[in-house]
């Protein structure tokens, strides 16, 4: 099946997207009566995982309160946190399970049928066609004890090779090298550290859109007389206070870094006992960094040479220095190697496992740590193991019941498996907090692949574009109707409660996934009856990795607001820094400097593709838009994606602002319109991502993915832009633009 | 109020709408935003200014109001207009120095922000200084502020020779006592 239904106008009507504007219980009622409870639990909307108190009446979540004692946000909340409990009692809900009638339109359907047919149809394609014919999908915005039971599922229930998740998307690149490099994946540094660094250079990193709460902490970083450096193609907000603006070319970010650091040998600004007593491999990148003279590097990254310098001086000659890096450097076909040349740059200088001094990753997805440590990952098992270590394979393999020859080995990662599906190689996917339609690369390449399925599976709260493939969709819980432990960006596991329960029809996650293990024959290795159970049984399977959560718990995580990992035993405070006096996780206790060279990117800009574009995000909307895109809101700050572009460049095409433009890719072709900035880079052009169908900027992007993490290149493409010779369909009913679209006003107001 | 006052720094925001989106969970005016969030121009720049109710000692909308219709509380808060009295006429809002009162055609009377006195007047944060991830709204203490920033604070505003002083504070450099803004407050004028 897999075709999406013939008519998707009567899908949308139902099922949405329909921005809602109002909360449960009226904006008037609901203040009137005080809420029986004030939930304590987090934002679901990024990896922050901002503190929230949620206002719980008669089951139904009605508003919210700041929660200022959580340490980490003090009630500080972006707009999505502020508008996230619009997302209870939501009219496009899924209030039963969705399967298709002959006609191959959607019709509601009993548990058991849905279920019952899932688990059918997934055993008659693996008996006919073997194990690894089907896939698993998680999410990084699932509570650890989802992602874990996934994983668990994938290989106990299905025994498929293939499970993956949408965190591929997302923080592979910054895993991988910090694997490399430290032996453990996980920002070497608590949050409170950036305001006592002396210079925080950002690289890749929209700060005020994508995290930020985190611009306060670099804000009073610079209240106490610190600098900040931004590398950026885009002027993004917080660049207003950079001390230092790097503008680099889309692609080039491993030149620029390997430009700072030959700065830094050269005027001998390295640590060299640092260097020496802790690290491993500095002479190999100490010879790769000598060719890149300012020159050189600024004629491939058009950032000029006495930028260079400076950023060189300025980062090596602090005392204490911080890089924060994110998807702008991770989204290359080099993402793993951009990484790498960031922890060089920290390594040589000495910055690292001190306070105040270090390298971070901003996690992105709300359970984007916690999400990928304990098994849903295609290559690891709990506790951040790998799948190949037989050791690890033994561990995992006695706490689940099973031998570890059925232990499956390590298969597809997210983009590899879509591929394989498209090959006709995984014929069966079951998919849960994932919406690969809108957001993996080429997505007409995706819609093909998903076309081809013989059986489809979904599960989820709202029905996502890809969904409108499915042939069976899973009623499931919203994050605030199950608990659960997430771990945040800062390496800090946090509880999330259970404010409400979830609305009749719809059932929680994990008893979906234990009903289909029944189905499938597996009872006796799913017994849970709450995710408390699976917990514990997470921190057996965590225990002795490098992720170690054994020594953590409910109670222990509400009383002392959030456990950082490794935690090891029930009296152990946690880890809040990691590598403190340069002890490494790799056997030998040193960091790593690793080679890493510049290449040209997966999709080189050429004479008929000359300008780079670039995707990304806005502050109001999240991810594939799967949520954001229902609260009317967040709908109405940022309705449309429009294509930013440089007066220069827009002069050089006759577009004006407003302008409908053409965008097109050697994979396909779309028309917004565009916002004329003189913020952006004029060889360059950038998208948001997070809408669907026509105006999904991963109509345009490739599949080219970095050689270790597997991650899609969605920062550097190709493109050509022109004005469009009319306005799209869509642009009909298309609402009035958000305030950061807008022209000025022109009135003036007159005070007199 | 309880300690704590009201402090904008426009340079610290990052034009997120948190506290447009904040404003509107206000339990006085639940629904609608009071707060003016402004793209100075998107084309050239990407700063943006919050503008909440500076809470004036001597408020200029109170004294052109014809109906009466707009009081400050005993600890200093312009309310918006009592319903009954406002004959929605705009006066408030052309005179208002900051630009802060709207006149709501729904509601059929000028509203703007309280400083959230549901919540200030009970030892509370307002909500928008309580979201705002960057603290380019803030309320605490005057000390943390003078101790903690690179900015000092003024609530001395010029508007051509017309002295405002408020109860919000607005983050000024640190060599500046006082906002001026026309340039009549910079020339000497020989009194009449
Ligand atoms: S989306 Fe992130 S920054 Fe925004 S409120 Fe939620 S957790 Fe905080
Ligand atoms: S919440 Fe703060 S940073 Fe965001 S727009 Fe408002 S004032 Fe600016
Ligand atoms: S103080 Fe309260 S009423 Fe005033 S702008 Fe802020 S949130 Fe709105």
């Amino acid at each position: 099946m897999a075709k999406a239904p013939q008519h998707p106008e009567s899908l949308v009507e139902r099922y949405g997207p329909n921005p809602s504007y109002t909360p449960s219980g009226g904006w008037q009622k609901g203040s009137e009566a005080p809420p029986d409870r004030l939930v304590k639990t987090h934002c679901c909307f990024c990896g922050q995982q901002c503190g929230i108190k949620l206002k719980v009446r008669e089951n139904r979540v009605v508003g919210f309160e700041p929660w200022e004692e959580f340490p980490f946000n003090e009630g500080k909340l972006c707009p999505k946190g502020v508008k996230r409990y619009m997302q209870n009692e939501h009219p496009d809900r899924l209030l039963s399970p969705l399967m298709r009638a002959p006609s191959g339109d959607f019709r509601e359907a009993k548990w058991d049928e849905a279920l019952d047919f899932t688990a059918q149809s997934l055993r008659a394609i693996q008996e006919k066609h073997g194990k690894d014919a089907v896939a698993i999908y998680g999410g990084a915005s699932l509570t650890s004890e989802k992602s874990y039971l996934l994983g668990k599922f994938a290989r106990v229930a299905l025994g498929t090779r293939h499970i993956d998740y949408n965190g591929r998307l997302c923080m592979v690149s910054a895993g991988t090298a910090y694997k490399m490099a430290f032996g453990v994946d996980r920002s070497p540094n608590p949050w409170s550290d950036i305001p006592k660094a002396h210079v925080v250079l950002v690289t890749g990193a929209n700060v005020a859109e994508c995290a930020p709460i985190t611009t306060d902490y670099i804000w009073r970083m610079r209240d106490n007389g610190g600098k900040l450096i931004v590398i950026d193609p885009r002027m993004t907000p917080i660049t207003r206070n950079a001390d230092l603006y790097l503008p680099v070319r889309p692609g080039t970010d491993v030149a620029l870094m390997l430009g700072l650091l030959h700065v830094v040998l050269r005027d001998n600004l390295t640590d060299p006992k640092f260097i020496a007593d802790h690290t491993v491999g500095f002479e190999e990148v100490e010879a790769s960094a000598r060719p890149w003279t300012p020159h050189q590097t600024a004629e491939l990254t058009g950032v000029p040479p006495d930028a260079i310098e400076k950023a060189a001086r300025l980062f090596a000659g602090a005392d204490r220095a911080i890089a924060l890096h994110a998807r702008g450097i991770e989204h290359q076909s080099k993402g793993v190697e951009n990484v790498l040349s960031v922890i060089n740059l920290c390594l040589a200088t000495g910055n690292i496992g001190r306070e105040g001094a270090g390298c971070m990753m901003i996690t992105g997805q709300g359970n984007g740590q916690g999400g990928r440590e304990h098994g849903q990952k295609c290559d690891q098992l709990p506790g951040q193991r790998s799948i190949s270590d037989p050791a690890a394979r033994e561990h995992v393999a006695k706490v689940w019941g099973i031998t570890p020859d059925e232990m499956p080995q390590a298969g597809l990662s997210a983009m590899e498996i879509m591929e394989a599906i498209h090959r006709g190689e995984i014929k069966g996917l079951l998919s849960m907090c994932f919406n690969p339609l809108v957001s993996l690369p080429d997505s007409n390449y995706v819609r093909e692949a998903l076309e081809k399925l013989e059986f489809f599976g979904v599960v989820d709260f709202f029905l996502s574009e890809t969904a409108h493939h499915a042939d069976v969709v899973l009623a499931g819980s919203l994050q605030e109707e199950e608990e659960g432990i997430v771990c945040t960006a800062e390496g800090r596991v946090v509880h999330i409660q259970q404010a409400v329960t979830p609305p009749e029809g719809a059932r929680n996650d994990w008893a979906i996934y234990v009903d289909l293990a029944k189905r499938l024959g597996k009872e006796k290795f799913f017994p849970y009856k709450a995710p408390r159970e699976i917990f514990d049984e997470l921190r057996e399977a965590s225990r002795g990795g490098p992720a170690d959560y054994f020594g953590i718990s409910y109670e222990k995580v509400d009383r002392e607001m959030g456990v950082f990992w490794p935690c090891p035993t029930e009296d152990h405070p946690g880890t809040p820094r990691l590598f403190e006096g340069a002890k490494f996780f790799h056997k030998d206790g040193k960091a790593r400097f690793l080679v890493t060279e510049y290449r040209p990117s997966g999709d080189p800009v050429d004479e008929t593709h000359p300008i780079y574009l670039t995707t990304g995000r806005v502050v109001s909307h999240y991810l594939s838009g799967t949520q954001t895109r229902r609260i009317g809101a967040l709908v109405d700050q940022y309705p449309v994606p429009r294509v930013e572009i440089h007066p220069r460049l827009a002069e050089a095409c006759g577009i004006a602002n407003e302008n409908w433009v053409t965008v097109t890719t050697k994979r396909s072709a779309m028309t917004l319109q565009a916002l004329v900035v003189k913020t952006i880079r004029p060889d360059t052009v950038f998208i948001p991502y997070h809408w669907a169908g026509l105006q999904s900027a991963n109509q345009l992007t490739h599949r080219t993915l970095d050689p270790r993490s597997k991650i899609p290149e969605f920062k550097v493409s190709a493109c050509r832009i022109e004005k469009a010779a009319a306005a799209p369909d869509w642009a009909r009913d298309a609402k009035p633009p958000g305030r950061s679209q807008r022209a000025p006003k022109r009135e003036l107001r007159v005070i007199q | 109020m309880f300690g704590r006052q009201f402090f904008i720094d426009p340079s610290r925001c990052i034009g997120c709408e948190a506290c447009v989106n904040a404003c509107a969970e206000c339990d006085n005016h639940r629904g609608e935003s009071m707060i003016h969030l402004d793209f100075i121009d998107r084309r050239q720049t990407i700063a943006t200014v919050p503008s909440v109710c500076m809470h004036c000692d001597d408020p200029t909308c109170a004294q052109v109001c014809p109906a009466d219709a707009i009081k400050k509380t005993e600890d200093g808060v312009v309310q918006s207009s009592l319903k009954p009295r406002c004959i929605s006429c705009s006066n408030c809002v052309l005179a208002c120095p900051f630009g802060i009162p709207k006149v709501m055609v729904r509601q059929e009377q000028m509203m703007k922000c309280d400083m959230c006195y549901d919540r200030t007047s009970v030892g509370k944060k307002p909500m928008c200084a309580t979201v705002c991830p960057s603290q380019a709204l803030s309320y605490v203490p005057l000390e943390e502020i003078l101790k903690g920033r690179r900015e000092k604070p003024t609530n001395v505003f010029f508007f051509g020779k017309q002295k405002v002083t408020t109860k919000v504070y607005m983050m000024v450099p640190q060599t500046m006592d006082a906002v001026s803004v026309d340039v009549v407050d910079y020339m000497w004028e020989e009194q009449a």
